[in-house]
């Protein structure tokens, strides 16, 4: 486990392991894209639509085989959650609500392979950094939360119209009856709702990153537990099945973690398009 | 961890794959479920009439069965009043037949039994009258006894 300890020990190690692979496209910090993150989201995503998109042109009405029988049970769940809360017909959001929670699903999966696995593979193919789980890192989270909110506005003016849309804006979610109480109420209404909308993509990205993150923080503090050890200190005899006891607990505790962490994007993100094109 | 530029790319793939799963996957693995849920509907509409003509099978095979053994039973009360009825018929002619016999023995018989005793007393009176004319050695004159001899005659076969 204590493959790269070379530089600063205990605190060197984490933070080795808290660094992404970088390539820099411009002069500002802003300006750089973390290799690693894209490289695995990809790769998940090509996986998961090369076993859907499988599965589904051999889809059969007869008797289907085992993972058709898994991709129906997810497809159907999904549909039946989106015809519950979505209020209009729809073709793209049952799809979307799949594809966010296999990707999210998959990405978090990452975090189970064990810490040190890829990144010493890496670090022997001569990569300096690489940090698997995607969904721990806040660009890609706040990529798809930004890609939801988008969404979201597309959807309320799509089905409100441009004028109702702005309208609620200032009318929603305090409501007046006369024209000087609605002008009053205006500024109110307009802030609040900037708020509203604001925070959604916020706390749907901090939320997914900060359960990642910590999560892989703690397998790292577990992988520290015999950091540098050698076979013929003590310690290390005494350390490692408590090290492996603790690692198993936390993956057992976390494939629960990181189901639930998609599953709750996934029907947020239902939720807030459904919220959209409803009348306030 | 700060954020980068990466979000775009992330963004773009996500929707991207949301896009992909929306073209490719989800139409049809929609449609397989739901010709399947089709095909289990039809299924069992079709298991549900077949029982019910079952049913009405069944009964109406009891129904036969139940007219038949009526009918069975009918013919069979038929034929045993006919045959008691031949019976008595042929009991009936055969005594008919019987008594007619009898009777006709017995006016048989009767004139058989007339006839001889005629024959008897016409015998019977030759021979006494024989015997008679033997005993006074003489020609007896048949009609001037013959009243007498009828008389005895007839005294003889009264008896």
């Amino acid at each position: 486990m204590a493959a790269e300890g070379d530089a600063g020990g205990m605190t060197g190690y984490i933070k080795h392991h808290l660094e992404h692979l970088t390539v820099s496209v411009g002069d500002s910090p802003f300006m750089t894209l973390n290799i690693d993150s894209i490289f695995f989201k990809l790769l998940l995503a090509v996986l998961f639509l090369f076993f859907f998109i499988r599965v589904a042109r051999r889809a059969t009405a007869g008797v289907p085989g085992k993972l058709q029988c898994a991709i129906e049970m997810m497809v159907e769940a999904i549909d039946g959650i989106v015809k519950d809360t979505f209020p209009a017909k729809t073709k793209f959001i049952a799809p979307l609500a799949l594809t966010i929670f296999a990707l999210v699903f998959l990405m978090n999966f990452m975090d189970m392979v064990p810490v040190d696995l890829l990144p010493a593979a890496a670090h022997a193919a001569g990569i300096p950094y690489l940090r698997v789980v995607p969904t721990a890192d806040l660009s890609t989270t706040v990529g798809m939360a930004l890609c939801v909110f988008v969404l979201i506005q597309y959807y309320a003016i799509k089905h409100k119209g441009v004028g109702k849309f702005i309208g609620e804006f200032f009318t929603a979610p305090f409501h007046a009856h006369g024209v000087i109480g609605k002008i009053i109420l205006a500024p109110a209404n307009l802030l609040l709702r900037l708020i509203e909308e604001m925070v959604r993509p916020l706390s749907l990205s901090l939320r997914l990153f900060g359960n990642m993150y910590a999560g892989e923080l703690i397998f790292i503090l577990i992988a520290c537990m015999t950091l540098g050890a050698g076979l013929a200190s003590g310690i290390t005899w005494v350390m490692a099945p408590l090290q492996w006891f603790a690692g198993f607990l936390w993956t057992v505790f976390h494939i629960l973690v990181i189901t639930l962490q998609a599953f709750i994007f996934m029907t947020l993100t239902i939720v807030y398009l459904s919220m959209a094109v409803q009348e306030h | 961890m700060s954020i980068t530029v990466t979000l775009i790319v992330q963004g773009l793939a996500f929707l991207a794959v949301a896009w992909l799963v929306m073209r490719f996957g989800w139409p049809e693995i929609m449609a397989a479920i739901e010709a399947r849920q089709k095909q289990i509907a039809d299924g069992l509409a079709a298991a549900d009439k077949g029982q019910k003509e079952l049913g009405e099978a069944t009964s109406r095979a009891e129904a036969i069965v139940r007219e038949a053994r009526e009918r069975a039973k009918l013919v069979e009360d038929q034929a045993a009043r006919r045959a008691n009825e031949a019976i008595e018929a042929a009991k009936r002619s055969a005594q008919a037949e019987g008594a007619r016999i009898v009777i006709a023995a017995r006016e048989e018989v009767a004139t058989e039994t007339g006839r001889a005793r005629e024959q008897l007393r016409k015998d019977f009176g030759t021979m006494v009258v024989s015997g008679a004319s033997r005993l006074l050695e003489r020609e007896v004159d048949a009609k001037a006894h013959n009243q007498l001899i009828d008389k005895l005659a007839d005294e003889i076969a009264r008896g």
